[in-house]
């Protein structure tokens, strides 16, 4: 299962600049308490979130998670979504809720 | 008397602070703009504070000696103290409850330690815009045991800010909050605090200009705190 293959099932939409988009995912984290998914976030990783700020883009880095999925029809600020195009990080969206998402996305991985 | 203040201002210490916020770039550019009273607040710790206060020493610039607390709810609390002695008891709680994650300076930037010769002697190689295992009462606790004043950081942001995370400020005893420059004033003025507006300046050029005032009947730090905690 790749990103691309998620924004399919899903219907999310691409923030980004949608470089990478055939990159694997693997597993799913959710969480809002940035320090939180910094120690816990595994690679690969899809991270379901409703932060919305810059610092977003520097933990995904860290993590090295897949992609950032960004629910309840959360808009990134605008220097979050410049710096994750400098940096190569994939920002989605979906209007659903962080549950609705992650039960959809659980019957996919 | 009325006094000129920036009270949240980033060293080279912060990850996100620039390299230029040496201790006596700080200090010089403080003095240039005619400001009487600075605090330097670097992320969960003091390591830069020896040197800028020692820069500042016979010069007309006052340095109240602070740091700024990321609680465990991910909310940034302002602490003033009004000796180094008092800042460095509470950054030693603040460090033995680290959630101690690696810095990658090529993901957050560096973390200098300075001397008051503007030359790097260390790197603080834990990650300091973490969350501390402290909760917010904690940290008030933590704060005022060390004859600190707690306060609030940037309220009115959308993020790190004690509305932005929990909804609300808990009624436990905060005297003065903080706001940050593009704060809209008026929306807060009816709350019942002390406010004050600080730069959060990381770069030299956003220390703030002799603009926002406080009322003291010294020029001390004792005298300052003692104001904020109401």
């Amino acid at each position: 299962m790749n990103i691309s293959d998620i924004i399919k099932e899903l219907d999310l939409t691409v923030v980004t600049d949608g470089c990478d988009l055939n990159r694997k995912v693997d597993g799913c984290y959710i969480g809002d308490l940035l320090s939180w998914v910094m120690s816990n976030a595994q690679a690969d990783n899809a991270w379901l979130t409703i932060m919305s700020n810059i610092n977003i883009v520097a933990v995904a880095t860290l993590t090295d998670v897949s992609c950032i999925i960004l629910c309840e029809d959360v808009s990134p600020d605008e220097d979050c979504v410049e710096k994750a195009n400098t940096q190569g990080i994939t920002i989605l969206k979906t209007p659903l809720s962080v549950f609705e998402t992650a039960v959809k996305l659980g019957n996919l991985l | 008397m009325n006094f000129y203040y920036d009270l949240h201002i980033h060293s080279a210490l912060s990850p996100c602070g620039d390299i230029d916020m040496t201790p006596n770039n700080i200090v010089n550019m403080s003095v240039l703009k005619g400001l009487d009273f600075i605090a330097v607040t670097d992320h969960n710790s003091i390591l830069n504070l020896p040197a800028i206060m020692e820069c500042a020493q016979n010069t007309s610039l006052t340095v109240i000696p602070g740091m700024e607390i990321e609680t465990s709810e991910e909310v940034h609390i302002l602490s003033l103290f009004p000796s180094i002695d008092d800042a460095f008891k509470a950054y030693e709680t603040v460090k033995n409850n680290s959630m101690n994650i690696k810095n990658k300076p090529e993901i957050f930037g560096h973390q200098a330690i300075m001397n008051s010769e503007d030359v790097i002697v260390d790197f603080e190689s834990t990650l300091l815009v973490t969350a501390t295992k402290l909760s917010i009462e904690q940290v008030k606790k933590l704060i005022e045991c060390n004859n600190g004043v707690a306060i609030p950081a940037h309220i009115d942001r959308n993020s790190y800010s004690i509305i932005s995370n929990l909804g609300t400020i808990p009624d436990i005893g905060f005297k003065t909050i903080e706001l940050s420059k593009t704060a809209d004033i008026t929306q807060y003025n009816n709350l019942g605090f002390n406010i004050i507006i600080n730069s959060d300046a990381h770069y030299l050029e956003d220390i703030f200009e002799p603009v926002n005032t406080i009322n003291l009947e010294e020029k001390s730090a004792e005298c300052l705190i003692s104001h904020l905690k109401g």
